[in-house]
């Protein structure tokens, strides 16, 4: 059987002559992304800043009645709600602020969720309640530094261990990686204004742990070359590097993004949001581990010198000896 | 690096075989075949996102605690020194500690002997659960330490767990999951529960009901200002404002007794007026108070108090000598069946207050699981497609150990019963790509290092070995960040962490460990002298 071969065996693509444009356009998006969040602000759901979540399906129209809701829902005297699809076009969300006093006394809270739910029932027969979702301000507050806290020291320590395994300059590398990983997919978060909730948190940890993986990958190549290519001057040794693991990038891209494709197009509406940012995730990671962390490593001047293995006393003794001094 | 002695070989295989079989469960129970009850059956549970239930996280106050322990406090020193005939006036209990005056300047040194045993830590750390002070000579001030009053939570929150389990047990809902979380919280899930009202009604109620002694010395007029008589409080109506009647009413702060002391509450239908009332029955000691407290005040009203408010004061007719009594307040026939549940199970130590609360619909959750099992077969089998036409008899093994890898993860999470929740999948999704890019990895290193000229053993020596380090930094990486997600992360973050650390362990051994076995074998007996790589 002849196999498929996606990647020809000698490829000798320059990818790191490109690398300051690239590094640019990198530096533009990101300061974007920041621009984008800062202005727009990311459309965080319930769990980062507390409120009501009601979740609703018209099973029998082909599209939710979002401009009779808004009215609707308005005229209970709870203030404006926030409607919004996702997933089908028939399934929304409504969003409400908590009522004033719901923090210390929760029937409050409850009351409301009642009242819209009887409200949507009574005017549209066809609405299914899917769910609702009540977060008080401050377990909001404690979700969203929990969820901050956890990423942050994450990236830390995996910038930590790289350092410790490969040189410090890697561990910069890497954890720039992961600021425009993460900064990009935030980005697409304010562009799009898709929901951001926990379980994109959760999304942002896949995208972080394949980026990881795959910059990884890259500096490993990088490691073996720089102990065996002495000489040879690091642009061409990073591109000889990111060749050599070419045909290995675009098999393992492939085989997740064959699968996350598949939960894009057949998968349950409620993670769509979800599989999108990882799979977006795929392609900005691997961007990232040739564009961003590779040349990195050039700038912070990395030499084959970092990877000299230090000769101990006895190896020094058994050298003289057996160069006869 | 190519050589497995026997026992290694066995030793893989069962280790395999445990894990795989211990999926099983996990799988059926997604189908409809029924697998013999005798068997062991470690499942999966699915969380609340995929399946459908309710999750309340329930909050206490503990500046409550610390209110009740100096009120608790205020009534031992009184007890006490009345005991020992020592006059103390200007007694208060407000602003987070006691202080009283002790009226004989001389009578000092006697009282803080007598109170200091009160102050004694319960605990077992030694610590004192208050601190005295003199201030001016004769005023002492008792205020509870931070160790005295966390005990007092961390005992009071014990308690409170149980008794939420008692009365979502009283419910009858199936397989709910109660955990203390942290300090002061606990987490409520009910798998399959649509409407929480009925639930959170029933957590909603502390359920501390007080019989206490109508203060009839007190003017209305007083009384509809708040101002108690000294000795007395002034105590609302819980249904204040219906039917004209009076809104609070004055009650002897002491000699009332607690209603805690009860063997059993049920809900019943008054006989005259048809009304739903609770009937409660006292244990002997309760008996024995509520028989004294009835016989000493015939012909005075008393007031029965439910967490706070006044349910009704009736007039003591005779003494109530045969430890029961009925309770009525206007109840509605739910509302009488939650207080006689909330009796039964006993009162909470604290008032619990809901700060989160999810639903999610069986509709969604089944359409979900339905859907996204649709997803991942048909995108497993376009993935092995791809990897088989890629790596040819290598990519046979890469899929097989790819099949074991789910099965195995299955297995132990069954094992050591996690549950699976929307982040988890996330995971799930990581692991695998995690696990195919070791094959992809080692695969390409094969081809390489071919290439290079290598024979063929030697190339699959060098392609595991050199494969082998990224493959080990990269996983060694993602346990680390998994580990942090684990203990810093709340909830979905945590669901993911677990997940990847258990498939993290899974795809290294059946990616690496298991290929390299199935292919040394290969090897061995084929004797290839060309890869179709």
């Amino acid at each position: 059987m002849k196999l498929l071969k996606l990647v020809p065996d000698h490829t000798n693509i320059h990818f790191l002559k490109w690398r300051v444009p690239f590094y640019i356009v990198s530096v533009l998006l990101m300061a974007a992304s920041w621009g984008l969040v800062l202005t727009k602000g990311l459309n965080l759901g319930v769990d980062f800043v507390g409120g009501q979540m009601i979740r609703v399906t018209f099973e029998r129209s082909a599209e939710a009645p979002v401009g009779a809701l808004r009215g609707e829902v308005a005229r209970l005297g709870y203030g404006e709600p926030i409607i919004q699809r996702y997933g089908k076009p028939n399934e929304i969300s409504i969003r409400m602020k908590l009522p004033e006093g719901a923090d210390h006394d929760p029937a409050l809270s409850d009351k409301m969720a009642r009242t819209i739910t009887a409200d949507v029932k009574k005017n549209h027969a066809d609405a299914r309640i899917d769910g609702v979702d009540s977060v008080s301000g401050k377990v909001s507050k404690e979700l969203g530094w929990d969820a901050f806290k956890a990423l942050g020291l994450a990236a830390l320590a995996v910038a930590a261990y790289i350092w410790l395994r490969f040189e410090w300059q890697f561990g910069i590398g890497a954890l720039l990686s992961l600021v425009h990983d993460v900064t990009l997919t935030l980005g697409m978060f304010a562009l799009t204004q898709m929901e951001f909730d926990l379980n994109i948190v959760a999304a942002l940890l896949t995208l972080i742990g394949y980026s990881l993986n795959d910059t990884i990958v890259v500096y490993d190549r990088i490691r073996e070359n720089l102990k065996k290519f002495r000489k040879m001057p690091m642009p061409e040794l990073l591109d000889l590097s990111v060749n050599e693991t070419l045909a290995r990038t675009i098999v393992t891209s492939l085989s997740m993004l064959i699968t996350l494709v598949a939960l894009l197009l057949l998968g349950p509406e409620v993670i769509f949001g979800f599989t999108a940012a990882i799979t977006l995730g795929i392609f900005v990671g691997t961007y990232s581990s040739i564009y961003m962390a590779a040349p990195i490593l050039i700038w912070l001047k990395v030499n084959p010198k970092s990877f000299v293995p230090t000769e101990t006393a006895l190896e020094k003794q058994e050298r003289l000896a057996r160069e006869g001094v | 690096m190519l050589e497995f002695p026997r026992w290694k070989v066995i030793w893989l295989w069962a280790l395999t075989l445990v894990c795989a079989l211990a999926a099983v469960p996990s799988l059926t129970s997604m189908t409809n075949i029924r697998l013999p009850a005798s068997l062991p059956q470690p499942k999966v549970n699915l969380g609340l996102d995929l399946a459908g239930g309710s999750h309340i996280l329930l909050e206490a106050d503990p500046s409550q605690v610390r209110q009740q322990r100096i009120e608790g406090m205020d009534e031992s020193v009184r007890g006490k020194l009345k005991a020992e005939n020592i006059r103390i006036s200007d007694i208060s209990n407000n602003n987070g500690a006691l202080s009283f005056l002790v009226e004989d300047p001389g009578k000092v040194d006697a009282v803080r002997e007598a109170i200091l045993p009160l102050t004694n830590g319960a605990g077992l750390t030694g610590k004192r659960d208050w601190t005295i002070t003199v201030a001016d000579g004769n005023r002492f001030v008792l205020t509870p330490t931070q160790e005295g009053i966390d005990q007092a939570v961390s005992q009071a929150m014990d308690t409170a767990v149980e008794v939420v389990r008692k009365r979502i047990d009283a419910l009858g809902t199936k397989e709910p999951t109660i955990i203390r979380q942290g300090a002061q919280r606990i987490v409520v899930q009910v798998p399959g529960l649509q409407d929480p009202q009925q639930l959170k009604n029933l957590l909603g109620q502390t359920a501390k009901l007080e019989f206490k002694l109508v203060d009839s010395t007190a003017l209305p007029s007083d009384v509809a200002r708040g101002i108690a008589p000294p000795g007395s409080e002034i105590v609302p109506y819980a249904n204040a404002g219906e039917g004209g009647g009076a809104p609070a009413i004055a009650v002897k702060r002491l000699g009332g007794i607690r209603g805690d002391e009860l063997t059993n509450a049920q809900m019943s239908n008054n006989q005259q007026t048809n009304e739903p009332v609770v009937n409660i029955t006292f244990n002997t000691e309760g008996g024995a108070k509520f028989a004294k407290l009835t016989t000493q005040n015939v012909g005075k009203p008393f007031a029965i108090i439910l967490d706070g408010k006044v349910l009704s004061a009736p007039n003591i007719n005779e003494p109530i000598l045969g430890g029961s009594a009925v309770i009525s307040g206007r109840f509605t026939t739910e509302s009488a069946n939650a207080l006689a549940i909330s009796l039964r199970s006993g009162a909470l130590p604290v008032d619990l207050k809901v700060v989160e609360e999810r639903t999610v619909g069986p509709d969604l959750g089944a359409d979900s699981i339905r859907k996204g099992m649709i997803a991942m077969g048909v995108g497993t089998l376009a993935l092995a497609v791809f990897i088989l036409v890629t790596y040819g008899r290598f990519g046979v093994y890469a899929c097989i150990a790819l099949v074991i890898n789910v099965l195995m993860i299955l297995g132990i999470m069954g094992l050591i019963g996690t549950t699976l929740t929307l982040p988890g999948i996330a995971g799930f999704v990581l692991t695998i790509g995690a696990a195919v890019d070791a094959n992809v990895l080692i695969n390409e290193r094969i081809r390489e290092e071919r290439h290079r000229g290598r024979r063929v053993v030697a190339a699959v020596e060098m392609g595991y070995k050199e494969a082998s380090r990224a493959i080990f930094d990269a996983n060694i990486t993602n346990v680390i960040a998994a580990a942090l997600m684990f203990a810093f992360g709340s909830g979905p973050v945590k669901g993911f962490a677990v997940v990847l650390m258990i498939g993290i362990a899974t795809s290294v051994f059946t990616a690496v460990t298991l290929t390299r076995l199935w292919v040394a074998q290969w090897l061995r007996r084929a004797r290839p002298v060309d890869l179709n790589l």
